[in-house]
């Protein structure tokens, strides 16, 4: 087991390494150079001037010195200085997101599971059936409806007629003044509508996916047998057909973890939301590259530890892994 | 089935008493909002009050809160509530004392001399003084500071602290707009800054200013925080708190109004005219309607060629170095349509660079009347025809836009010239509708006579450094926000073609230029006035932009706000500091 | 009679995966809404019954009416013409992004199933490079520093969505590497570039083409994303994503310009699931007739 876990560490170093080099590459396709982004504040830059920006961000030097450069002060999570007005360390701009976008996601994808499994689950075990057909509408619905316009009109009916849930934003405006049950109250009605927005939007992928799995197994001939055994259909279903299907979910969940920080962008801005995706997309805007660098590299670095995670998640689920 | 029930049992059992908990969550917390909202009258005599706060949305948030920093809006409408001016323009378009108290002129117009409010305190404490005067202005000059804002401080030659209260600037040459450019918030607290490198200051995120309002907290991402300053010299705003809240999408900022939580935003023309008038937004905002010293154009590049060092014109544009093309483009486009359609009225034609209604703008000057057959003529005296082969009518166009891809020429409704289509692109920045929406219109109509055109948005900062700057483009359609006085030497002059410089079409006028010089290098009012005015003439008949509109500003601000008096080109956030909110009505109490 | 009883039970592949796709009445409804869009957009220009650029400032943001049965926008342009023409672009992107990506899968998956070893490792990494990046930030960089247009978002699209090919692809040539027909080729001196494209490919088929039916569906909806950001399709040409931003706007005033583009993209996005969940269950040789 140890072993395993070791040799995944080592082979995500390599991917590790393609991630920044892919990050790195992206960027260079940006017409223009680093600098002009910066002359833009002040026009009357002098020749001078540039050349010292110039010596300060290393862009004189051959591609290759740049990158390991600044993969030297990746390495200390250095990403740098922000490109625009307010200059401010990369690293602390993400951090100021990371959380908020980490929250609203992972609080989505408890829902997502906690719903499309039994959604899931039940479609299988009633394929076809008039519960089947209606599960699979409404979860399309979710996936392929444009999930800004369903902000947009819950927005409506909840905070501005009812007035039931805040429009939009993290807090109210007393918020200082509040007890913390009211504090409390506060913060979760700020997030009703997005987590459940968000969740809407991701149920049909999973439960799909459990769904086929879910019908895979049951084909299967032990399943046959334990029936033929004469178990109870419920135990048939939950302890053995379950099992084995929830498993390449589990991977999922695993996958879903870029997913994490991968904040929507069109979701935060309608809901003020300040997270990744809004930081990210205006420095995609702003041409702020330290700062689309760093989300790049830090989105990538979750990713694997989300995959690791999945397969020590399967490893430990799956006994026939662990063997080897 | 047993088995969906029982997955419907367990998941049961799970929400409801999570469910129960924050129902009991929400009772216990009840935020007292809207206790007073059914109090609100029209009495706008009720008795100005303390007390309350004041939330305003931005779609863009503030950068950095120190004001020479800064080039984007946001942050100078903050910085602007936090720190003051040497002077300031009142109603009247008067300048008067802000910092100063009073000041001299000399004779010649060369030496001022402000003598500055005693008294005066920083938030922390410590005394305003001419020192502090004296910091911006070395600070604002020095060529490490990363500012867009010093051309105007240097045309100074002298600068010199008198005494603590006496701040004195002697002047190489007359400089009509020296006055104004003191109101600009160059004044820094020298005894926080001094020595230090002002891009790394903590007073970008935290600042501290002796103005009407006293920081207290930003949230990145959220909103910005000020509260009345106490000792703050003309007496302390009436409103406890004004907060600058960030709401990226117009769509949702507009329901967060309606909801309750902004007060005050700048409405688009549609939200002005369809969206703004339902019956509770009647009875509980106001709307206000002014114009303001800006005009949208579309900017032609008459060059070709440059030298690359000087930026001077090589070779002119052959088609829009023409005035004939220039006008007939002028005459082909609707005004009133673009002003109809996409302002829905809520502004006016442009003639010119200057606001109809200032002192220098020029009634009289040329005007192109919506004129297509005038334009054709104009077009063809200046040899554009649409020649080529005629196809048959009942072939699809995609065959002949083929052909014309593979190099014939097609009469296709395109006129050409010299084996040349004309056909170009018109450049406009991204998110702004306004702008995007007069483009399409102005494509038709352009292709009503023959001329074809491409769109192409682009993001603000690609468009300004790669397209604007290096003089990449064919036309733009953008805009100036003027300041209020009218020297615009670096828009016009034609040794402004630099990289990055204002003069970016490349406009080349020895007669201009002369009078620009002229403007801005006399303090009589009656001189520069007839220089303005020929300026105006001059150039409304050679057209180096396509002047479009002038839109007016739109804000809406709830009604309880009383106090409120826009002024033409001012706008309304002059007299911030007298805005009050009558006891009843209001709605945010902070309890300490 | 016992011969001709053991004749008929032969079936070809295709007959049995007809037999099981008409029984699945979703995936037929899919599949005949798909075709109607196809045929709505080849016929946009003679089935829209204005222009899609036309504007009148005169009918600025009107409701439905029998001139205008979806409504106008806000330069009085005729949304069922835009919603039509807005077809033509998602069928483009769709087509062409998956196409792309289907091919750049099938290579690499071909190649790295097919060889194993080093092969099948560094490509694989690559795999995980990709799908270790954000793909909707990573589509949005893209897009921002290159130019928004059509054919940008096509590439883009394409080039971001191979992997998943990729792995099934793989996944076929692994199982189907060591079986007979491959060995028989082998010995009879095909080359590997035949058997891989003439022998082993054609039989792994079937996963590739739920796939792409998929993969349209996603391209869809990231199409018109990015033209709701902005940065997709540019103004004037009309995409279902732009004209919702305009809808955006005007959400309470004017419903019907948000409401009939989300529907096209809900309708759309619906068919080519139905339709490629239902070929993935009628290829399914492990489910029974």
């Amino acid at each position: 087991m140890i072993t395993y876990l070791l040799k995944r560490l080592l082979e995500m170093i390599p991917t590790l390494f393609g991630i920044t080099i892919i990050s790195f590459f992206i960027i260079q396709l940006a017409p223009g150079k680093p600098t002009d982004v910066l002359a833009d504040l002040n026009p009357k830059m002098t020749p001078e001037a540039r050349e010292r920006l110039t010596k300060y961000y290393n862009l004189d030097k051959p591609i290759h010195v740049q990158y390991l450069m600044w993969l030297k002060r990746v390495v200390k999570l250095d990403f740098g200085d922000s490109f625009s007005t307010d200059r401010r360390p990369v690293w602390t701009k993400i951090k100021e997101r990371l959380s908020i976008t980490i929250l609203i996601n992972s609080l989505a994808l408890v829902l997502i599971f906690a719903i499309a499994i039994p959604i899931g689950v039940s479609s299988a075990v009633h394929q076809y059936s008039l519960y089947d057909k209606i599960t699979t509408m409404l979860v399309f619905i979710g996936f392929a409806i444009p999930t800004f316009w369903l902000a947009l009109l819950l927005m409506i009916l909840f905070g501005v007629n009812l007035h039931w849930l805040p429009v939009s934003g993290l807090k109210s405006l007393g918020y200082e003044n509040l007890s913390i049950m009211g504090k409390i109250w506060d913060s979760v009605s700020h997030l009703i509508l997005p987590v459940t927005l968000e969740a809407f939007g991701g149920l049909a992928g999973i439960s799909r996916y459990m769904r086929s799995n879910m019908l895979e197994v049951i084909r299967q001939d032990y399943i046959t047998t334990a029936r033929a055994k004469g178990l109870s259909e419920r135990k048939v279903i939950y302890k053995h057909a379950l099992r084995n299907a929830l498993l390449p979910v589990i991977t999922l969940l695993g996958l879903s973890i870029p997913g994490l920080i991968g904040g929507s962008v069109i979701f935060e801005n309608i809901f003020g939301i300040p997270g990744m995706g809004q930081l990210f997309y205006q420095s995609v805007m702003m041409r702020d590259y330290p700062v689309i660098m760093g989300i790049l590299t830090i989105g990538a670095i979750l990713t694997l530890l989300g995959n690791m995670l999945a397969d020590i998640g399967y490893a430990l689920t799956d006994p026939r892994i662990r063997a080897r | 089935m047993y088995r969906t029930s029982h997955i419907a049992y367990r998941v049961l059992h799970i929400l409801l008493p999570f469910i129960t908990f924050l129902i009991t969550a929400a009772n216990c917390a009840k935020i007292d909002k809207e206790a007073n909202a059914a109090q609100l009258t029209n009495n706008s005599t009720a008795p100005a009050a303390y007390g309350d706060t004041l939330v305003e949305g931005t779609i863009g948030e503030p950068s950095v809160l120190i004001p020479m920093l800064a080039g984007d809006s946001a942050s100078q409408n903050v910085a602007s509530l936090v720190i003051n001016g040497l002077v300031k323009y009142d109603k009247d378009l008067t300048l008067v004392g802000d910092l100063a108290e009073s000041w001299d002129i000399s004779k010649n117009g060369l030496v001022i001399t402000f003598y500055l409010k005693k008294g005066v305190k920083w938030t922390d404490g410590v005394e305003f003084t001419a020192d502090d005067v004296m910091f911006g202005y070395k600070t604002i000059i020095n060529e490490k500071t990363p500012t867009a804002y010093s051309e105007d401080y240097k045309q100074v030659k002298k600068a010199e602290v008198i005494d603590r209260y006496t701040f004195r600037i002697t002047y190489e040459k007359p400089f009509a707009p020296a006055l104004g450019s003191w109101g600009n918030l160059i004044v820094l607290p020298k005894h926080l800054l001094e020595g230090k490198d002002i891009t790394k200051s903590e007073l970008g995120r935290h600042p501290i200013g002796m103005g009407r309002f006293k920081f207290l907290k930003w949230t990145p991402g959220q909103d910005v925080v000020l509260e009345a300053n106490p000792g703050y010299f003309e007496g302390r705003p009436y409103i406890d708190r004004y907060i600058y809240r960030v709401i990226p999408d117009p769509a949702t900022m507009f329901l967060e109004l309606k909801a309750g939580g902004i007060d005050w935003m700048g409405l688009t023309p549609i939200q002005y005219t369809r969206q703004a008038n339902t019956a509770y937004l009647e009875k509980n905002f106001k709307k206000y309607r002014y114009p303001v010293p800006a005009y949208t154009y579309m900017g032609l590049n008459l060059c070709l060629r440059r030298e690359t060092k000087t930026g001077k014109c090589i070779e002119k544009h052959p088609w829009f170095g023409d005035k004939r093309v220039r006008q007939a483009i002028a005459y082909a486009i609707d005004k009133h349509e673009i002003v109809d359609g996409v302002l829905f009225g809520l502004g006016s034609p442009a003639t010119g660079p200057y606001v109809p209604n200032t002192w220098p703008y020029n009634p009289n000057v040329k005007k192109y009347d919506y004129n297509p057959e005038k334009a054709k003529e104009l077009l063809a005296d200046a040899g554009w025809k649409d020649t080529g082969i005629e196809l048959p009518h009942w072939l699809p166009s995609l065959f002949g836009r083929m052909l014309k891809w593979a190099g014939w020429n097609i009469k296709d409704g395109v006129l050409d010239k010299d084996g040349r289509s004309f056909e170009f692109t018109i450049l406009t920045n991204q998110g702004n509708t306004v702008r995007i929406n007069t483009a399409v219109i102005i494509q038709r109509r352009l292709e009503a006579v023959g001329i074809k055109i491409n769109v192409r948005i682009l993001e603000w900062s690609t468009f300004i450094n790669e397209f604007i700057d290096k003089r990449r483009f064919e036309a733009v359609i953008l805009g100036w926000g003027l300041g209020l006085d009218p020297d615009q030497y670096d828009i016009w002059h034609s040794g402004k073609t630099k990289e990055k410089e204002f003069n970016f079409v490349s406009y080349n006028n020895p007669e201009v230029d002369a009078l620009l010089e002229k403007g801005r290098r006399t303090f009589d009012m009656e001189e520069r006035k007839k220089a303005y005015f020929r300026i105006h003439e001059i150039l409304a008949d050679e057209l180096p932009y396509i002047f479009l509109y002038v839109p007016d500003a739109t804000p809406i601000v709830h009604a309880r706000f009383k106090g409120i008096d826009p002024a033409p080109l001012i706008g309304m956030g002059y007299n911030i500091d007298k805005w009050y909110v009558p006891a009843g009505q209001q709605k945010h109490k902070i309890t300490q | 009679m016992t011969v001709s009883s053991q004749q008929s039970e032969v079936r070809s592949l295709k007959y049995i995966f007809w037999r099981r796709f008409k029984k699945n009445r979703l995936a037929v409804f899919g599949g005949v809404i798909v075709f109607i869009l196809f045929t709505v957009a080849i016929l946009a220009p003679f089935i829209a019954p204005h222009g899609p650029d036309v504007i009148d400032v005169k009918h600025v943001l009107e409701p439905p009416s029998l001139q205008h049965p979806f409504g106008t926008d806000d330069l009085g342009r005729d949304i069922l013409s835009r919603v039509i023409y807005g077809s033509r672009i998602s069928l483009a992107v769709g087509f062409v992004a998956v196409g792309i990506a289907t091919i750049a899968g099938i290579i690499f998956g071909a190649l790295s199933g097919y060889y194993g070893r080093w092969a099948d490792t560094v490509i694989m990494r690559f795999v995980d490079i990709m799908l270790a990046i954000p793909t909707f930030f990573l589509i949005l960089a893209v897009i921002a520093m290159l130019e928004p247009g059509i054919w940008n978002i096509m590439i883009v699209i394409g080039l971001t969505s191979w992997m998943g090919v990729a792995r099934l692809v793989r996944a076929e040539f692994l199982s189907l590497k060591e079986r007979e027909f491959v060995l028989a080729a082998r010995a009879l001196g095909a080359s590997d570039f035949r058997i891989i494209f003439r022998h082993i490919l054609p039989n792994a088929m079937s996963p590739v083409l739920v796939s792409a039916v998929l993969g349209i569906a996603g391209a869809v909806l990231v199409e018109s994303a990015l033209s709701f950001l902005g940065i997709g399709v540019q103004p004037p040409t009309a995409s279902w994503g732009n004209i919702l931003t305009i809808g955006k706007d005007n959400i309470e005033i004017a419903w019907w310009i948000s409401v009939f583009p989300g529907i096209a993209i809900f309708i759309t996005v619906l068919a080519y699931n139905l339709l490629g969940e239902g070929i993935r269950d009628s290829i399914d040789p492990r489910l029974k007739i």
